[in-house]
């Protein structure tokens, strides 16, 4: 049944039970909180990179463009960083592919490396936010840096929550449990922040 | 075939086993909701206190001389910020969505139990960080429960140093919060309803708040986004909001920023946060209708529909709060059209409660009185919303009392009308006892009237022109004498329907000691809360097996059947012929 | 019964409140008679939904309240029914919109011959500023602003000599002539409302916000601010004179210009010790 007839069937016409165990057809409750929790990080960053747009000064937003803005630099940092990052997202992947292939050895192997390259990920990012302050470019003094430690906070954040995950993987592994449906999740949960992560980029690149 | 749904998977399932636990460190939903309506309603009385302090001075002005402008500003924003967002929101999402959507689509619990469990404690931390804004240098802020920048964080306004700090902490730990909450609410929705409950067969009370948390989801970042700007511009000096400005002889250092992105990004939030209210509030309104009068709620597909067609529109109306703002004015135009749009859908939910009403076998009870009181208060804050909505109609009464009385009759009459309703309502469930009906009238009678007594005059006040936020009116040539009479009127109403709440805190305490033992089911209601084994329901809430779904929730005075209402879980005999459409 | 009788009273009630009450809008004195209008169009369609609704559902309750042998009747939906009812609704909002959108079009659409007045806003006052013989306001900035220049009008602008100043909150205005007021805060959100005038709008600073009115009778009316601003904000009054071409011409003859104020600061030497105090504030972070 496609959701629009679901939503409108007459349900006092059709009494009678379910035949089928809904267990049989409803994916597990993690993944499905794993993207609706896509839907709320989409309309954060979306938000974020609205307000950059209108703070960079389109004509007729209210303010027009003030003559304030001057784009960061972009040091080879960055880009390693997000090098790392990828990584981190390709070691996620094949721990998923070991999860789901019955690898246990590549699947133990890539889980603890994902984890790693995501923690070097972030010493990264704090390392690039030092190198920034220390040439000068504080928060307060321009609006392009102001929106740079924001937008790379938030998605360190929320990488570092995922972090949190992994720390639970890991532990459920030597616990011996199955973590099959965990890796996956965490393996989405970081293509999509490096989806972001690309995205916030182009932003930032463009101006 | 022994099949064990998600619901029913006792391997995530955790059974307390100490006091602390079960009632402290819960994990059970029914302990959850207990936990948010108790802090709830415990930081809701500080705020109507706040309220109380308010119409003392506008009815008695010259009179309290330690209500100054500053801490009067002070008691405004922190009323109307708890109000909104501490009370209303965590009432109804954290209290009555914790109680009743396991309850109600036949699951154990929460499809995420430890994190809903958090999602408490993160709120219980946001309510004291609010609560610690009261004693910090300055005091809480004063800037209006909408934080308008660059008055918010400047010399001039109460609590510009720590106070606004407080509040912005104390926003984003509650979003953080409420996210955690609302991927409980969600999917649990999705993914844990038990065999038979297909979507269109759960109640409006469900519906209601599945949407309402949906759009939290959805509109909680806006609110994020602006809160942690502004804090950055508060203690790093960074200029999103602030622009140039020369306060009090001083140049203050910042640059290029816009005030109005602020109100973009909050109201983009403020919006939806209203219908976030009035959603759930919306649902359980039509629960409390269908159940006591016996008729299935009318045309539970559009109700439905409705629902899910106000939260997606609330998404394309916010500048509404923004026609005189300085903001692009031909934006007025769009944001006037989809306002009275979604007029449209509103209005067909109350037309269809009324048809719920016709024709049916109508009982008087305390529940469903208050279910009325919110039909009439309710049409009539929706009907001055039009005005509001309606861009140059909204010219000369934006910032009056108009907006005041608009927004307390849609916002704190309505929604607490229908809390009062449902708190009535379940009372037995949760509890196991019945309340004093006689209390429960006399509460009824002197709230209902006694809010239209206060709200209906304030509406012309607006009219007149009497600005809103004012610590005092003062010498007004254009302001009659009488008007200041109104406002005593009012503040003696107030306090009326204030002083009168102990009735209703007095029925709740007393009959939960010595109240007679109710009836599982004293309504007579079809939906599958009321069908659970122990009343109150138990950890686990329905014994060892969990119960299937034959029909909708709304199988009332069903023409052949033996009583006025079938449980959604009676099974369904084939043989009988009825349900002819 | 007694919440039927009570519902339908509450509804006369309220009809009677509206009649009776002596509260109600100000006589207009501009000619946004169309926002009126409007208003009063919504005000007739919402009370005939609001009278009708409520005395139906009074009805309701009393014919079928719960008595010994009555029971309800059975019936799930009844879409043709609804659809007629979101169809008359539509119509009824349409009916409500319409006026209102021509209204709010007139609003953002500013007369060719509209003179321009310059208010500002500052916690917790107003100030005036007229464009001059020449027709232009100067550029200003709070850049520019100073003890000696609280307009903070650009010096090295020469449309800024002839601006007229009222530092004073009184606004004087001539009498049936559009008027574009163009709105500047120097520090935070303020609002300008006349409520006789009807019209209002933000002062956001950083930007020039306006609207436009012509004044339709002689008076004087009060200006309230109408965005919160701080402790201030319920002082922050002014007045609006509203008089004759002439009588107009003769208050505006003796305000100060620009070009005076600067003069008469570079002449007084006392002035120029001020000015030396100022420039450090300026520079302060």
């Amino acid at each position: 049944m496609s959701l629009f007839s679901r939503l409108t069937e007459k349900s006092w016409e059709t009494p009678g039970g379910e035949h089928v165990d809904p267990a049989m057809y409803r994916p597990p409750a993690a993944r499905v909180g794993v993207i609706v929790y896509f839907g709320v990080i989409t309309v954060l960053f979306g938000l974020v990179s609205s307000a950059y747009v209108m703070r960079m000064g389109m004509p007729g937003m209210g303010h027009g463009a003030m003559g304030d803005w001057r784009p960061m630099p972009e040091p080879p940092l960055m880009w390693i960083n997000s090098f790392v990052l990828l990584l981190s997202s390709a070691a996620w992947e094949a721990a998923r592919i070991g999860a789901r292939q019955g690898r246990a050895d590549l699947m133990r192997r890539a889980l603890f490396g994902a984890g790693a390259l995501g923690i070097l990920f972030l010493a990264g990012q704090l390392m690039l936010w030092r190198e920034f302050s220390a040439a000068g470019y504080y928060a307060s003094a321009n609006p392009a840096n102001a929106f740079f430690y924001l937008i790379t906070a938030l998605h360190g954040l929320h990488l570092a929550g995922g972090l949190f995950f992994w720390v639970r993987a890991v532990m459920g592994l030597r616990a011996g449990a199955d973590v099959r449906l965990p890796i996956e999740l965490c393996a989405v949960y970081w293509h999509f922040l490096l989806l972001v992560w690309a995205l916030m980029l182009a932003l930032l690149m463009s101006t | 075939m022994a099949t064990v749904t998600i619901a029913d998977d006792h391997t995530h399932f955790y059974h307390p086993k100490t006091w602390i636990g079960k009632y402290v460190w819960s994990q059970d939903h029914k302990v959850i909701a207990i936990q948010y309506s108790l802090t709830a309603i415990a930081i809701g009385l500080v705020a109507l206190v706040l309220s109380v302090l308010m119409r003392l001075q506008l009815g008695f002005p010259d009179t309290f001389h330690f209500i100054q402008p500053e801490n009067y500003l002070q008691y405004v924003t922190m009323h109307g910020m708890i109000m909104v967002v501490y009370l209303l929101t965590a009432l109804l999402l954290g209290g009555f969505g914790n109680y009743l959507i396991p309850l109600m689509v036949g699951a154990r619990d929460m499809v995420f139990p430890y994190v809903n469990m958090l999602s408490y404690w993160v709120y219980l931390l946001a309510v004291l960080v609010l609560v610690a804004s009261f004693f910090v240098p300055g005091g809480p802020t004063g800037a209006g429960w909408t934080l308008y920048p660059p008055q918010t964080v400047l010399e001039g306004t109460p609590g510009h140093e720590y106070g606004i700090i407080l509040m912005l902490v104390s926003l984003a730990l509650f979003i953080v919060g409420f996210t955690m909450g609302g991927l409980n609410y969600v999917v649990t929705v999705l993914q844990a309803r038990t065999k038979g409950m297909t979507l269109m067969r759960m109640p409006c009370s469900v519906w209601g708040i599945f949407v309402a948390a949906i759009m939290a989801l959805l509109a909680f970042p806006a609110l994020f986004v602006a809160c942690i700007m502004m804090l950055l511009d508060r203690i790093a000096g960074t200029s999103f909001f602030m622009p140039m400005i020369m306060s009090m002889g001083k140049d203050l250092g910042y640059e290029g920023g816009s005030p109005i992105l602020f109100q973009h990004l909050f109201w983009f939030f403020g919006h939806p946060e209203v219908y976030i209210v009035a959603l759930p509030a919306f649902g359980i309104v039509s629960d409390l209708i269908s159940v006591h009068a016996r008729k299935n709620i009318f045309g539970y597909r559009m109700m439905v529909w409705a629902i899910v067609v106000i939260g997606a529109l609330s998404f394309f109306v916010w500048a509404h709060h923004m026609y005189v703002s300085g903001m692009n004015p031909y934006f007025g135009f769009f944001f006037a059209t989809s306002t009275l749009i979604i007029a449209i859908p509103t209005a067909i939910k109350v037309y269809n409660w009324l048809l719920t009403l016709w024709r049916g076998n109508i009982h008087l009870r305390v529940p469903m009185l208050f279910a009325i009181a919110f039909l009439f208060t309710f049409i009539h804050g929706g009907l001055t919303g039009l005005f509001l909505g309606n861009v140059s109609v909204d010219v000369p009464l934006s910032d009056t009392f108009f907006v005041v009385g608009h927004f307390h009759m849609v916002m704190g009459v309505s929604p607490i009308i229908v809390i009062f309703g449902a708190i009535y309502h379940w009372y037995p469930k949760i509890t196991g006892r019945m309340y004093n009906e006689a209390l429960g009238q006399l509460h009824f009678w002197i709230t209902f009237i006694g809010v239209y007594a206060i709200y209906l005059p304030m509406h012309y006040l607006g009219f007149l022109g009497v600005p809103r936020r004012y610590y005092a009116l003062g010498e007004t040539a254009f302001i009659p004498e009488s008007a200041h009479l109104a406002n005593q009127a009012i503040t003696i109403a107030a306090l009326i329907v204030f002083a009168a709440q102990a009735i209703f805190f007095y029925n709740m305490f007393w009959s939960l000691f010595r109240g007679p033992k109710a009836d599982p089911n004293p309504w007579g209601a079809a939906s599958l809360e009321w069908q659970t084994p122990d009343t109150p329901p138990k950890h686990g809430n329905w014994g060892d097996e969990l119960p299937r779904v034959y029909r909708w929730a709304y199988d009332y005075s069903v023409p052949g059947a033996a009583r006025d209402f079938i449980p959604q879980n009676e099974p369904h005999d084939e043989s009988a012929r009825y349900h002819r459409t | 019964m007694r919440v039927a009788i009570v519902i339908a009273l509450l509804v006369l009630g309220s009809i009677l409140f509206h009649i009776f009450s002596p509260w109600w809008m100000t006589p207009i004195a501009s000619n946004w008679g169309s926002i009126d209008n409007a208003l009063i169009i919504t005000l007739y369609i919402c009370a005939v939904a609001f009278v009708g609704l409520n005395l139906f559902l009074a009805m309701t309750l009393l014919k079928y309240r719960a008595r010994p042998g009555h029971k309800a009747h059975y019936e799930p939906e009844n879409v043709k029914l609804e659809k007629q009812l979101t169809l008359w609704t539509g119509l009824g909002i349409a009916g409500m919109l319409a006026p209102g959108l021509i209204a709010w079009n007139e609003y953002v659409t500013v007369p060719d011959d509209a003179a321009v007045i310059e208010a500002t806003g500052q916690q917790w006052q107003w100030g005036f500023r007229f464009p001059g013989p020449d027709g232009v306001l100067g550029t200003a900035a709070v850049a520019h602003m100073s003890p000696d220049n609280s307009f903070g009008i650009n010096p090295r602008d020469p449309y800024g000599r002839d601006d007229i100043l009222v530092e004073t909150n009184e606004l004087h205005m001539p009498l049936g002539k559009p008027v574009k007021m163009v709105l500047r805060s120097k520090d935070v959100l303020h609002d300008f409302y006349v409520p006789q005038f009807r019209a209002k709008m933000d002062l956001v600073p950083g930007i020039v916000t306006y609207f436009w009115m012509t004044p339709t009778r002689t008076g004087t009316f009060e200006i309230l601010c109408a965005e919160l601003c701080g402790v201030g904000h319920h002082q922050m009054r002014g007045t609006v004179v509203v008089e004759s071409q002439a009588a107009f011409d003769a208050w505006l003859a003796e305000q100060m210009t620009f070009g005076q104020m600067l003069a008469q600061n570079e002449a007084t030497p006392t002035t120029q010790l001020a000015q030396a105090d100022v420039k450090p504030m300026i520079g302060e972070r």
